[in-house]
């Protein structure tokens, strides 16, 4: 009896938990857009940080939608020809990329490479003072450290999906085109009549920019809130990339039912 | 301590803190004067480092004032309380520099944010708070090249950049070898003097301060139990005062954690 007491306070804690940090989440987001103006008008701060989110995460973006452009390649000409139509495979790329995943593996990798670094960073300035530093020299953190990150992270996260993209569609033409020997102008007239530039690339980019603002405020919020010590830091990295996946994911499926439901 | 209470700078009345159900401050009543060195003194965990946030106002007291040049710090709004902060300087434990900034650009960091002087002014000034901790030659490193009494010297030199009115030290002399620690305590008390700035530091290094301070407070169990002098305290009979400045293991402030009797834990103790 005691036992299934104290299971139902652990978990009515953990609710309770729960609620009140999706509640102070919401409180810092706000406060984030109070305090964004600093961003804008000392924008070396935020270009600062779309370096370090953006530029930095280029090698990884870069070869990750190359690789997995060559495995498009591959599987979907393997699938094309069987119906004969090996001549589509511009389109199957380019759409798989363009609608998913050029936004959702970009975001992916943002997660765990740059939403990851700006946890530590935040983090370790909250463990080491820092933060409480600023704040005590009558300099806001929000606006002065957590605003650019999270600004540089918006701006950074659809250019990233974009390049992501942009080289998988080269890495399946280098693999349908090159290696097995598609057609090369009906790899990309087929891509050109095909993929509509409104329905197709801007719903794309606008997940990739949903994806890198909530990659962005999961990673400043986590290390913002994080207890100052190892443990928390370390339980913080880890919310970051965990929390960033599921809700890429779950976002995704979301927005892909609304942008493309019940139309082709 | 002082009885004309326009000469004060910081002043406690029946301050109460706690932490949800945790009391830390129990009534402190604390008066600081200006132009003055005061040392917080107490074991850890006292409450000594909360004293000094309240002063900052990055806490806000349950119950009584703190006033802070005659303004009350718990009334402040945000904007007001930034105002005041800018005529604060805060030496935190550890100094907490910005590790992604070489020495000069933590020091510097105040001057930009909050003043539009030119560049050339800027090092001027920032070399010039440098040289006072001795440390112009380091303007360069980045802080993890630095020792700890020089990552606490160049914390020195941020805290002091916009000449405050008041500097806050919290535990300014933890970690530092003998040499460092002795750096560090004439800083302390010849940037005061210099700057015509008043000093509240919060340490328990007793035999630094008592070279140093004007005036040292005892807190412990969230009040304060003893004040005085160096000189008044160096003679003080006071059971608690002795044990602190002597450094006797037991006494008011008892060895053991409170526990039941050794003999009830061991023979019908509960099990492991």
């Amino acid at each position: 009896m005691n036992g299934l007491l104290n299971f139902i306070r652990r978990l009515g804690a953990a609710a309770v938990e729960g609620v009140w940090r999706i509640g102070f989440a919401a409180r810092f987001f706000m406060l984030l857009l109070r305090h964004s103006g600093q961003s804008l008008t000392r924008i070396h701060l935020t270009v600062r940080e779309i370096y370090f989110s953006g530029v930095l995460s280029l090698l990884i973006i870069v070869v990750s939608g190359l690789f997995v452009g060559m495995v498009l390649g591959l599987q979907g000409y393997e699938t094309l020809q069987r119906y004969g139509s090996g001549d589509a495979l511009g389109v199957l790329v380019s759409l798989s990329l363009t609608r998913e995943l050029g936004p959702v593996v970009a975001g992916l990798l943002f997660a765990s490479r740059a939403g990851l670094a700006v946890t530590a960073e935040i983090g370790l300035m909250k463990t080491t003072e820092q933060l409480d530093a600023m704040d005590m020299m009558a300099v806001n953190p929000i606006a002065r450290v957590v605003a650019p990150r999270f600004w540089g992270g918006v701006i950074s996260m659809p250019l990233l999906a974009a390049l992501f993209s942009a080289m998988g569609v080269f890495g399946g033409w280098l693999i349908g085109v090159v290696f097995i020997g598609v057609d090369d102008g009906a790899f990309w007239s087929q891509m050109q009549a095909a993929v509509d530039f409104r329905f197709d690339i801007m719903n794309g980019v606008i997940k990739s920019f949903v994806f890198g603002a909530t990659v962005a405020l999961i990673a400043v919020f986590e290390g913002y809130d994080c207890t100052p010590t190892a443990e928390g830091l370390s339980r913080a990295i880890t919310r970051t990339v965990v929390t960033s996946a599921l809700a890429i994911l779950a976002l995704d499926f979301v927005l892909t039912s609304l942008m493309f439901r019940g139309q082709s | 301590m002082v009885s004309e209470t326009d000469n004060l700078l910081v002043s406690l009345k029946d301050v109460r803190f706690a932490y949800g159900e945790r009391e830390i401050l129990r009534g402190i009543d604390l008066k600081v004067p200006r132009g003055k060195v005061v040392a917080i003194m107490g074991g850890s965990g006292c409450g000594k480092t909360t004293l000094l946030r309240l002063i900052g106002g990055q806490l806000r007291a349950t119950a009584g004032t703190v006033e802070v040049a005659g303004r009350n710090v718990s009334s402040l709004n945000t904007a007001e309380l930034y105002e005041m902060r800018r005529r604060m300087g805060m030496l935190f434990q550890f100094g907490a520099l910005f590790t992604d900034m070489s020495v000069f650009d933590n020091v510097a960091f105040p001057l930009r944010e909050h003043t539009d002087l030119p560049f050339g002014l800027i090092r001027d000034m920032v070399l010039m708070k440098l040289n006072a901790v001795g440390l112009r030659g380091a303007a360069d490193l980045m802080p993890a090249e630095l020792s700890g009494g020089m990552a606490r010297r160049v914390a020195l030199a941020r805290a002091i950049a916009l000449d405050p009115m008041l500097i806050m030290y919290d535990e300014p002399f933890a970690g530092l070898d003998p040499i460092s620690l002795g750096v560090i305590g004439q800083l302390i008390r010849k940037l005061n003097d210099a700057l015509g700035a008043t000093t509240i530091m919060v340490t328990h290094d007793i035999m630094e301060s008592l070279q140093i301070v004007d005036y040292i407070y005892f807190v412990s169990e969230g009040g304060i139990v003893a004040e005085g002098t160096p000189d008044e305290l160096r003679a003080s009979k006071d059971p608690w005062v002795y044990q602190f400045i002597h450094a006797e293991p037991d006494g008011p402030v008892p060895f053991h954690y409170p526990a039941e009797a050794l003999d009830q834990s061991l023979i019908g103790g509960r099990s492991a």
